[in-house]
């Protein structure tokens, strides 16, 4: 019997397979940030062993900074003390880091990418749940605890059960407007927030391989939202054209001997999945969230369900929703757009492009953040930054930021915040935050007219990632 | 890590779903270097409402109820992967969550720091949800070398799974790291073969 792509990836990583059915796997890259490692460098330090592999780790910090005057020392004493704390920990055992300053800074998940560290057929972790996001390059990527990132530290491997497989297939064509957030909402509201755990999957079918390198990765970024311990897309020329040309990325002869290596990289028509769900393109409407996780999302144009069970209406009063209701004229307080989902930069010219010309609603407060450095440059050079300016957004510098509520991107209790990131769990965007997780084209939209309408109707003349 | 053997305890139960990570202990509590003091925040805004007071209709301040066993509702601990939800629970005197269905991620991050995730049937859940609403007083006992978890005085009792390995390692207070460095050398001759393109 075949392969899966995952199984291929897997199975050249097995450093042993153990009794109790754990097998020891290797890692190709660790990233790491500044809040989930300090405890492992401090094991690290208490084993009193060095690092395994040091040139394997590359650091950022990312989750704690602040998105304005990042030259300056940063405001937050606890904050500054973890991202001091990398700093020093780097210096220590010798790891490179694009900190605060650096032209390559910016959120762990879209820098790997961007600078060519990603490649397909590795293993990568980090400790953050999203590292999923790399899949999209047919690595097997997933995100760790810092007990595990310790392990890597330590030793470059974990031990791991293996998980089960899962293929999602996607043929068709989208509707207009329509964009691969769109696709993984709605592929979540399918299978549940649990629908995933337990397995990798593999996303396939025309839909997927039509998708840019950055539409991919929004889709695999979210594998964890339906439990699944990671998502991959089987590498393609869409790939390799993207590896092409960055920083540390193979060139020359290298670079063709990796491609023919990677295009061995896809799942065998007679490979076998322990799970698999087929959807059509056509039916997959611009979504939007109205619970408190990222499974409770609808058509934007559609009512609110009902159901009876006590976690479920506890999530809409904590939205103040009612069941049966529809979303539309709901007036919208804030606009984010940024997170390791939607902030690179093809999410910020779909922004850009629609909002050209036209001004934000009175009312609204709209905050985009690039996911690094390099994005927002390019932001820049090509003149995104004055579009933004002149609709009355305001372009900031990059990190994790409203995502998750830890620096000072905030939303205040009880307002609403339509936003491109990841989670729309109780408080995740600030204590009392009400999240409803959108693409970036239907966050610009909502920006301009102040509350959530039906986007078919705005977006005609639009094309999108 | 402590040895985790056999545990009899009452328990806290909080029936709610798809309980994530940032419920357990939010973002903006993560900023500490160290594992300790995270229990404090244990929950945080379920506990208390924005001026830092306690909300008395939450279940853990309601001081009736006590014990070193979380009852939780299916799928918990989704989302993110932060250890510092492991670490609360522990902090605050858990040693063990029983739901009918845990994410992988929290799952390992408990396994790796002694807090024993159980997980049983949906009927079993209910069961337990149903007897201490009746009596706050029941108690759970978890086995681990059986694997069996029971509400004594009662005939309810089920088996439950763990890994072989992740079980050893709590019944004997070591962890996978150790293991992992014993062996070094094999994974430096996995590495001399191992091409990374």
């Amino acid at each position: 019997m075949g392969k899966t792509l995952f199984e291929k990836v897997w199975e050249s990583h097995i450093v042993d397979s153990i009794e109790n059915e754990q097998e020891i796997l290797y890692i190709d890259r660790h990233f790491i940030h500044e809040v989930t490692s300090p405890q492992a460098f401090e094991g690290i330090r208490r084993r009193g062993i060095g690092l395994f592999r040091k040139n394997k780790i590359v650091a950022t910090a990312d989750h704690n900074v602040p998105t304005k005057d990042q030259h300056l020392p940063i405001k937050e004493v606890l904050s500054k003390l973890q991202v001091d704390t990398l700093i020093q920990n780097c210096k220590e055992f010798g790891i490179d880091l694009y900190g605060l300053g650096h032209p390559y800074q910016g959120i762990v998940h879209v820098i790997g990418p961007e600078l060519g560290i990603t490649k397909p057929g590795m293993t990568i972790v980090c400790g953050d749940s999203h590292t999923s996001t790399h899949g999209a390059f047919g690595a097997i990527a997933f995100g760790i605890g810092t007990s595990q990132v310790e392990q890597v530290m330590a030793t470059q491997c974990l031990l791991l059960e293996r998980p089960k497989t899962m293929r999602i297939t996607i043929n068709g064509e989208l509707q207009r407007g329509v964009s691969s957030k769109d696709i993984i909402l709605y592929i979540i509201s399918k299978l549940s927030t649990a629908g995933g755990t337990g397995h990798f999957v593999e996303y396939a079918g025309s839909a997927i391989s039509s998708l840019s390198m950055e539409a991919r990765m929004t889709i695999c970024n979210m594998s964890i939202e339906m439990g699944a311990r990671g998502g991959m897309i089987a590498p393609d020329e869409t790939t390799f054209e993207y590896i092409r040309g960055r920083e540390f990325a193979p060139d020359g002869a290298a670079l063709e001997e990796a491609i023919n290596y990677w295009k061995t990289l896809y799942s065998d028509e007679d490979a076998y999945f322990d799970k698999e769900y087929t959807f059509k393109a056509e039916r997959i409407p611009t979504m939007i969230t109205y619970g408190t996780n990222p499974g409770m999302g609808i058509g934007i144009d559609e009512t609110i369900p009902d159901n009876d069970s006590d976690s479920f209406k506890k999530s809409l009063k904590y939205m103040n929703l009612e069941a049966g209701s529809s979303l539309l004229n709901k007036k919208i307080d804030h606009v984010f757009i940024g997170s390791c989902t939607n902030s690179r930069i093809e999410d910020l010219r779909v922004v850009a492009e629609y909002v050209k010309g036209k001004r934000k609603a009175d009312h609204m407060k709209v905050m985009i953040v690039p996911g690094s450095k390099q994005v927002e440059k390019q932001a820049r050079e090509e003149g995104i930054h004055q579009v933004l300016a002149d609709a009355g957004f305001e372009l900031r510098e990059p990190g994790c930021s409203a995502c998750l509520g830890m620096n000072e991107d905030k939303i205040p209790d009880g307002e609403y915040c339509v936003s491109t990131s990841n989670r729309n769990f109780e408080g995740r965007q600030g204590p009392g935050a009400r999240t409803m997780l959108v693409s970036p084209l239907t966050a610009a939209i909502i920006a301009i007219e102040g509350k959530i309408v039906d986007t078919r109707n705005y977006v005609n003349k639009v094309a999108t990632a | 890590m402590e040895k985790f053997k056999t545990l009899n305890s009452t328990v806290i139960p909080l029936a709610n779903e798809d309980i994530d990570t940032d419920q357990i202990i939010p973002a903006r509590f993560l900023k500490s270097t160290t594992r300790e003091g995270f229990g404090k925040n244990l929950f945080r805004d379920w506990r208390y409402d924005s001026q830092g007071d306690l909300k008395e209709d939450f279940i853990l301040n309601d001081p009736s109820y006590s014990g070193s066993i979380l009852v939780a509702g299916k799928n918990f601990g989704c989302g993110s992967s932060r250890e510092h939800a492991a670490w609360a629970l522990y902090d605050s005197g858990f040693r063990a969550v029983v739901s009918s269905y845990f994410a992988d991620i929290f799952k390992g991050n408990a396994l790796n720091n002694g807090l024993l995730p159980v997980q049983v049937s949906d009927a079993f859940l209910e069961t337990i949800f149903e007897l201490v609403k009746q009596d706050k007083n029941i108690t759970l006992k978890i086995e681990l070398i059986d694997q069996q978890i029971s509400i004594p005085g009662t005939n309810h009792k089920e088996k439950f799974k763990i890994n072989a390995n992740k079980k050893s390692c709590l019944l004997n207070g070591y962890d996978d790291i150790d293991y992992l460095i014993s062996k070094k050398s094999q994974i430096e001759q996995f590495e001399q073969t191992h091409k990374e393109f």
